[in-house]
């Protein structure tokens, strides 16, 4: 069976024994790779109340100058909260089918 | 050699004694029969300030074990007591302290698992806890069970894996003997103080331990753990034999007595091991080339060891004080067949469930095994099990 590649340490190269050595290390691990649904920003309807920003559990949303700027797709479950809490009458976040996004080439 | 001193101590005080010269940082335990004197005995040595312990009364065998790994993780070297159900209602933080690689020290004093319930010796509950990750180290009597005590520690602290130093309920535990047991000095440096490299109370250090684990991680710490538990036995075979170099007695993985020229060998854990040295010596004087091999240590199981052992007999009898329920033979016997099959020997090999819920195995008993040995070994018998001592 041909080796798989390997993209994270070996047995023999992880601290012995379930540990995590060094601080801040939630940061690395990207729960974003969970999706199966995307929030995206409508510009055009949002009247940046901040919200979502508020609700969001994974602090994804991102706030530029007050702002809304988008989400970060690396730690966004796609739990759907935000578009639930929007309170901009039709929306200013939709859900949309990740496998969708990603086909029309979103990140 | 270091002066020792000759006492007699039932196997509960000859613990408690090992745990009061090693004076460790915390102690959480809940009584159990026929353990309780154990930690009893060692409260008493916190009441009395003979040790620095910080101890913990908790109100379960759960929550004793979980103390102790919080306790270990944050640096301490820690120690409790259980037997039977407590070791049961353990058995979920077993395998933690396991897989965190925490050098906890247990000592189980066996007794049989519920239902019926029943408060004396079989090796069931500590089988029930085989695949956990502990080492485990069987004493024959309370010498033993003291001398394993000492070296538990300086094996638990060297591999970074739980032992669990086991004696026999009541045979062992409220039998009394005499024994040799070091001075506080000679214990102290025995065992040496405690350093772990990682630990929460390292406040230059900021550590998680027991992180959520998924697929992508799981299986890596479980083969490290593997690989550690294998590595155990050169350190328990070297601390062994330094014991021995020091206080004159030594030990390795498993004790062979005069098996090696035997032709008709009983392999026994425990205090049983006692009863067939007796029945040994009294067939060696008709001439029976009779012999014991005793396993010390069950985990790791020394396999490569066994069969060596095992290599020259022509019938071999398993005492297993506890059943697999596997339908075919207890988990010492499994143990020995697959050491021989390894090793590309074909035996016959009698399994005997025996002793169970403190059934007592008499010298009478252990004769008539190796009576059947006798017969086993002109290729009369094939292998098979047999329930000895129960009635029909």
């Amino acid at each position: 069976m041909a080796a798989e590649k390997k993209t994270k340490p070996g047995w023999k190269e992880l601290p012995e024994g379930d540990l995590i050595i060094g601080g801040g290390t939630a940061r690395e691990f990207k729960t974003g790779d969970w999706r199966s649904l995307r929030p995206v920003h409508i510009k055009e309807k949002c009247i940046n109340c901040l919200t979502c920003w508020v609700y969001c559990p994974d602090s994804a949303v991102i706030v530029k100058d007050g702002k809304v700027a988008g989400f970060n797709y690396d730690y966004c479950k796609g739990c759907g909260i935000c578009e639930h809490e929007c309170p901009v009458k039709g929306k200013a976040i939709k859900m949309v089918s990740e496998k969708e996004a990603l086909k029309e080439g979103g990140k | 050699m270091a002066q020792q001193t000759r006492v007699a101590k039932t196997g509960n005080e000859a613990m408690a004694e090992a745990m009061r010269q090693i004076n460790p940082d915390v102690v959480a335990a809940y009584p159990i029969t026929p353990a309780t004197e154990v930690v009893q005995i060692f409260a008493g040595f916190v009441a009395d300030g003979a040790v620095d312990t910080e101890f913990v009364p908790v109100e379960s065998e759960h929550s004793a074990m979980s103390a102790c790994i919080g306790a270990s993780a944050a640096g301490g070297r820690v120690m409790t007591g259980t037997s039977s159900q407590g070791l049961a209602l353990m058995a979920e933080m077993l395998y933690i302290a396991a897989g965190l690689r925490l050098p906890i020290v247990l000592a189980d004093v066996n007794r049989a698992l519920s239902s019926p319930i029943n408060i004396h010796c079989d090796h069931s509950d500590t089988m029930m806890v085989r695949d956990s990750g502990w080492i485990q180290i069987f004493s024959e009597n309370s010498q033993e069970a003291y001398d394993n005590m000492l070296q538990a520690v300086r094996i638990a602290e060297k591999t970074r894996l739980p032992v669990v130093v086991t004696t026999d309920g009541f045979i062992i535990s409220h039998g009394m003997e005499a024994i040799d047991i070091l001075d506080d000095k000679e214990v102290k440096a025995f065992v040496g103080s405690y350093r772990p490299e990682h630990y929460l109370l390292k406040l230059e250090e900021t550590l998680t331990i027991g992180a959520l684990d998924l697929q992508d991680y799981y299986f890596e710490h479980r083969r490290q753990l593997a690989e550690a538990v294998k590595n155990s036995k050169p350190v328990i075979e070297d601390i062994g034999k330094e014991f021995g170099k020091k206080y004159g007695r030594a030990y390795g993985l498993l004790e062979k007595y005069m098996s090696d020229d035997a032709e008709i060998v009983i392999v026994a854990i425990g205090s049983t091991a006692g009863t067939a040295k007796a029945a040994i010596e009294d067939l060696r004087k008709n001439g029976v080339k009779a012999g014991l091999v005793k396993p010390r240590v069950f985990r790791p199981f020394p396999r490569d060891e066994m069969a060596a052992a095992l290599k020259g007999a022509k019938a071999i009898a398993v005492m297993d004080r506890s059943d697999s329920l596997s339908g075919h033979e207890g988990q010492l016997c499994t143990e020995i067949k697959a050491a021989l099959y390894d090793s590309g020997l074909k035996k016959t090999v009698l399994d005997y469930i025996y002793g169970l819920g403190g059934r007592e195995i008499k010298l009478s008993e252990v004769e008539a095994v190796y009576a059947d040995l006798a017969v086993a070994a002109k290729g009369k018998t094939g292998s098979g099990i047999n329930y000895l001592g129960v009635r029909e």
